[in-house]
């Protein structure tokens, strides 16, 4: 059976040196690889689930009047958009079960990514020659941000809509093109034109997938270029990688976390609840939810608008820079800047122009280490005041209490953690050296004893 | 884990722990009213009289006169007690105040919250009772959220109510102030509450939302408390928050475990 | 004859018997059978089943209460038990090797240098390279440009005054909900209102309203708005000039002096405006004082827009003038 199918494609594709090559390709073995690969997989679940979505969602702002199963919206006039999401929940058998396992994937996909971007970073993997595949890795979270943000939106629900708004405030307060961007994007001023929907729901199926889809092909085609970076142990060298063959040893394990990542996502699926868009109601612009969230991964959008001063940057009373851009756009544009210069700048920090197949450990580059906890401190903290309002309410510490502490906080304490963690990698490679001293000393010491 | 369970099971621990150390509370005064007839609604409206004496008076004034502009040479180095005036707000706020446990206040500047009721059910009847004979208001509402819509009932709630108290109503915050989660809410307190608007809270009329109207806020109110979890584990109805939470804490944490088990931990 | 064949060699599978013929020595290294490890992947493929059978079973069955969990549950354990069933093959069933390879090249010098010279020679015939060059990045700039300008269809993007538009002008009446206008008289303190432009979309940031009304002695309105609030009836543009949410919330005190002041708060960054000064910021993220809406009382006892909004409504942007009546 085998054999005959290895001469066919043999024949047939001239295969057999190439399959030969791919069964005994190898991958060095740590768990830290493969938080990648959960993404890719939540990204598969994502595609196929959404596919499912396609197939029952109405991408239309049209009027109609809800009247369906759920009792507290009867009557109620909503959008197609709006109805279509409900009925596929409420009405349709695993509707909900898909919908849910859906978003799960997404907050799964990009967390994922976050954990995967972390492991990257603060062991030097970036590092020529790996940097495009960096570049690359970085642009598939940009657009899975805005991907998620689409998603999040199309239901056309309370929470989305406002969110919407905030996302057009957003644009609106660009320097210089704000307003044209805005408008152009939307089509007219917000809520926009009758075409905004169908342009949101292009992007979200079809524009953005395809990107992160190519992105994700360069991303890993790269990788086998350039083979994967390992960490330095016995028989490990910047010449010489070791691991497990992609077959028999690599395809069970990575097929069993592909299935872990599923069976996950569907018991998250169909056990827990997420984005129930039929309690929240429909989206009107004069309304609105105390406390609006986006999801988690633009969580640190949020905590970052609500932490900012409230001004304009005004001349007289002709306005320059509105509020929103500082914290909306500003603050992750200046993040993802840092990102993706990352690898330049630690080029130009240490004129280290060499090839690394090997990765450092974090305590191995305390600069690196020490800047990357500063920043993800920075990062987290923002994010984590996105929480003030429902600690105020669940614990009473006053939210304009917490607003200037973390107006404090947010300069003070990332300086600090980079200043504990620069620390803590060199006492800790101090550790090791007086070990490795000893260690020689004791190999030593007979002979000193002996002569 | 839920946010909501977890925190709200550490406040109640953290509530009742100072609760149960001390059962007669300090600022509440019981020993009145032995000697009045009971029964008789002017028997009752005599003992409330001695109850409010010994609890209320202090800021709300003799005869629920209210004091509206305290005077800073009295008490120095204590807490200005100053309250509003209780004429004319009837059986309707008393029986909201002291059955929420709003009343009484530690400090007069505090935010009135839910708490522990300190009086007995007589006593609140009596208090009642006595307040409302101080000069008319309005009797304690009877809502009928049987005879309300839920659909009316979320539109309403959604245009005069999700502001604060989010749409699902748990609960939120404005500036300077907590807006309560209406969990634990009766249907007659969401009625007083509406009419009344407690602290900062805006008051509705008959004339802004009907009775009508009001049964159907009530009615979705209640429903609110358990509502359509077709989805599974309601992690409190808050949205992306707790979602987050669930993402990374339960999501995260399980991955992470999986790839721990697939992949190798240490070196060799 | 094959069916014989067929049984030998699941028997010799499972039973590790050694072919009979001498083999070539091996590609992939040997290990132990582990026959509990093999019964353990038989058991979980078993479970992954039963579960995937399941998950079919609740999907025909109809009424069944709490579906969506079911088939959450019973789907995510059936792949949950395959994922266990791989893992257990992969760490215990199949030989554990470590291989190793070198790195690729990091570089190859020799073909660098040949692409730059196919690349050189290539061009050898040409003689004005500049400015051909030149001429070729001007083409492909103008094309690219051709190419997007469509892409200006999508929007009015040079049209921003659209942006300053409202459907608020002197004497459009004010209506709640449900389409009726509003009394004067039944505008009541210590609530607010949501208040539509008569006859005229909703859909759209200016068209909310949010009306409350103040004892007039206490309002301290900006030069220039007198009788903006007849009776102390004011009205602002629902819609936050920080983030375009609406303003859903009114703080109102019922005892005034052991509360804060009456305010407008957005929900979602809780950008706090007070009513009684023109809707000027008192916390928050907010950059510009929430429009006021002039009012006017008509012989009908009905409110009426007295005129346009104090600036321009929503979130701003650059070029907006703060203070140009809209």
């Amino acid at each position: 059976m085998i054999r005959k199918a290895v001469a066919y494609l043999d024949s047939r594709a001239g295969a057999a040196p190439l399959l030969k090559k791919a069964l005994r390709y190898v991958f060095p073995d740590h768990w830290s690889f493969l938080l990648g690969e959960v993404a890719l997989y939540s990204f598969v679940i994502l595609v196929g689930t959404g596919i499912y979505l396609t197939l029952f969602f109405d991408p239309s702002t049209a009027k109609t009047v809800y009247n369906g199963s759920y009792a507290p919206l009867q009557g109620a006039r909503v959008s197609e958009a709006y109805k279509s999401v409900v009925d596929l929940s409420l009405e349709r058998k695993a509707g909900l079960l898909m919908r849910q396992t859906h978003h799960w994937a997404a907050n799964v996909f990009i967390a994922a990514i976050v954990l995967h971007l972390i492991r990257v970073f603060f062991t030097g993997a970036f590092r020529k020659p790996r940097d495009l595949i960096y570049y690359a890795g970085l642009g598939m979270l940009m657009l899975a941000l805005l991907e998620g943000f689409l998603g999040y939106s199309l239901a056309d629900d309370l929470l989305s809509g406002m969110g919407l708004a905030i996302a057009y405030s957003v644009a609106m307060s660009f320097p210089f093109f704000g307003a044209n961007l805005a408008l152009l994007v939307w089509g007219d001023p917000f809520p926009g034109d009758a075409a905004f929907w169908p342009r949101m729901y292009i992007g979200h199926v079809l524009l953005l997938p395809v990107l992160i889809g190519g992105l994700l092909a360069l991303h890993l085609g790269l990788l086998v270029a350039r083979h994967h970076t390992q960490f330095r142990q016995e028989r490990e060298t910047e010449r010489r990688v070791v691991g497990l063959p992609t077959f028999p040893g690599y395809v069970p394990r990575t097929l069993g976390l592909a299935s872990g990542v599923a069976g996950l996502l569907f018991l998250l699926g169909g056990l827990v609840q997420i984005n129930p868009i039929w309690l929240w109601g429909p989206y009107e612009v004069s309304q609105g939810t105390n406390g609006a969230q986006p999801d988690w991964y633009l969580g640190w959008l949020i905590g970052g608008l609500r932490l900012m001063p409230g001004f304009d940057v005004t001349i007289g009373d002709y306005t320059l820079v509105p509020n929103a851009f500082w914290a909306g756009a500003g603050f992750p544009l200046f993040v993802f800047l840092v990102l993706l210069l990352w690898p330049w700048l630690e080029r130009k920090a240490t004129g280290d122009h060499a090839v690394h197949n090997l990765l450092d450990r974090p305590r191995d580059a305390p600069w690196r280490t020490a800047i990357g906890v500063g920043l993800l401190t920075w990062v987290f903290l923002v994010f984590f005041f996105g929480t003030a309002d429902r600690l105020y309410v669940y614990f009473g510490a006053s939210y304009t209490t917490q607003l200037w502490v973390y107006r404090v906080l947010v300069w003070v304490l990332p300086v600090a953690a980079g200043a504990v963690a620069y620390r803590v990698c060199n006492e800790l490679r101090a550790g090791e050296r007086v070990a490795r001293e000893r260690k020689r000393a004791e190999e030593e010491a007979p002979y000193i004893i002996g002569t | 884990m839920s946010r909501a369970v977890l925190i709200g099971a550490l406040a109640a621990l953290v509530l009742a722990l100072p609760a149960a150390a001390d059962p007669p509370r300090p600022g509440v005064y019981t020993d009145a009213g032995s000697s009045s007839a009971a029964g008789t609604p002017r028997g009752l409206a005599a003992e409330g009289y001695a109850l409010y004496g010994a609890n209320c008076a202090t800021c709300h004034g003799s005869a629920g006169a209210g004091i509206v502009a305290p005077s800073k040479a009295r008490g120095s180095g204590e807490t200005p007690r100053f309250g509003p005036p209780l004429r004319g707000v009837g059986a309707r706020a008393a029986d909201f105040y002291l059955r929420t446990g709003y009343m009484p206040l530690e400090s007069p500047r505090d935010q009135p919250s839910r708490s522990r009721v300190l009086f007995t059910d007589r006593q609140i009847r009596a208090l009642v009772a006595y307040v409302a004979s101080l000069g008319g208001g309005p009797p304690v509402p009877r809502p009928h959220p049987e005879r309300g819509s839920l659909s009316e009932g979320l539109k309403a709630f959604t245009e005069h109510c999700a502001g604060c108290h989010q749409v699902v109503a748990e609960g939120g915050i404005v500036t300077g102030a907590r807006v309560p989660p209406l969990e634990q809410a009766t249907a007659v307190q969401i009625a007083e509450a509406v009419r009344i608007g407690p602290y900062l809270m805006p008051r509705f009329s008959r004339r802004q939302l009907s009775d009508a109207e009001l049964d159907s806020i009530v009615r979705y109110v209640q429903y609110a408390k358990h509502p359509h979890d077709e989805g599974g584990w309601a992690i409190g109805h808050l949205g992306p928050f707790p979602e987050g939470m669930v993402t990374w804490l339960i999501g995260g944490t399980l991955l992470v475990g999986l790839c721990l088990v697939i992949g190798r931990r240490a070196h060799r | 004859m094959k069916l014989v064949r067929l049984v030998l060699a699941v028997l010799r599978l499972w039973r590790n018997w050694p072919e009979a013929e001498a083999r070539e020595p091996r590609i992939v290294a040997e290990g132990k059978p582990d026959r509990r490890a093999e019964l353990a992947v038989l058991g979980l493929l078993a479970a992954a089943s039963i579960c995937g059978v399941a998950f079919i079973a609740v999907y025909a069955l109809d009424r069944l209460p709490r579906q969506t969990q079911l088939l959450g549950l019973s789907l995510g354990l059936t792949f949950v038990f395959v994922a266990a069933a791989l893992i257990v093959v992969g760490r215990r069933l199949v030989p554990y090797e470590e291989l190793e390879e070198h790195y690729p090249e990091p570089a190859h010098p020799e073909e660098q240098e040949d692409v730059v010279r196919i690349v050189d020679e290539s061009g050898s015939r040409f003689t004005r390279k500049r400015l051909l060059k030149l001429a070729a990045a001007g083409t492909g700039g103008v094309v690219a440009t051709a190419l997007v300008t469509p892409a200006v269809s999508l929007g009015p993007v040079f049209d921003t005054d659209r942006l300053y538009r409202t459907p608020w002008h002197r004497g459009r009446r004010l209506v709640d909900e449900a389409g009726r206008p509003y009394l004067a008289a039944a505008i009541e303190t210590d609530t607010f209102y949501t208040a539509y432009p008569e006859d005229a979309p909703r859909d759209d940031l200016a068209a909310p309203l949010v009306v409350v009304r103040l004892d007039p002695g206490k309002l301290r309105l900006p030069a220039g708005r007198d009788g903006w609030a007849p009776r102390g009836i004011l009205a602002y543009s629902k819609t936050c000039t920080h983030a375009a949410c609406a303003i859903a919330l009114y703080r109102t005190p019922l005892f005034e002096p052991t509360s804060p002041r009456p305010a407008l708060v957005c929900p979602c960054h809780y950008s706090t405006f007070d009513p009684a000064t023109g809707g000027t910021v008192l916390f928050g993220p907010a950059g510009r004082p929430l429009p006021q809406l002039p009012l006017a009382i008509d012989d009908a006892g009905h409110l009426r827009a007295g005129g346009g909004f104090s600036g321009p409504i929503g979130p701003s942007w650059w070029g907006v003038r703060e203070r140009k009546r809209v």
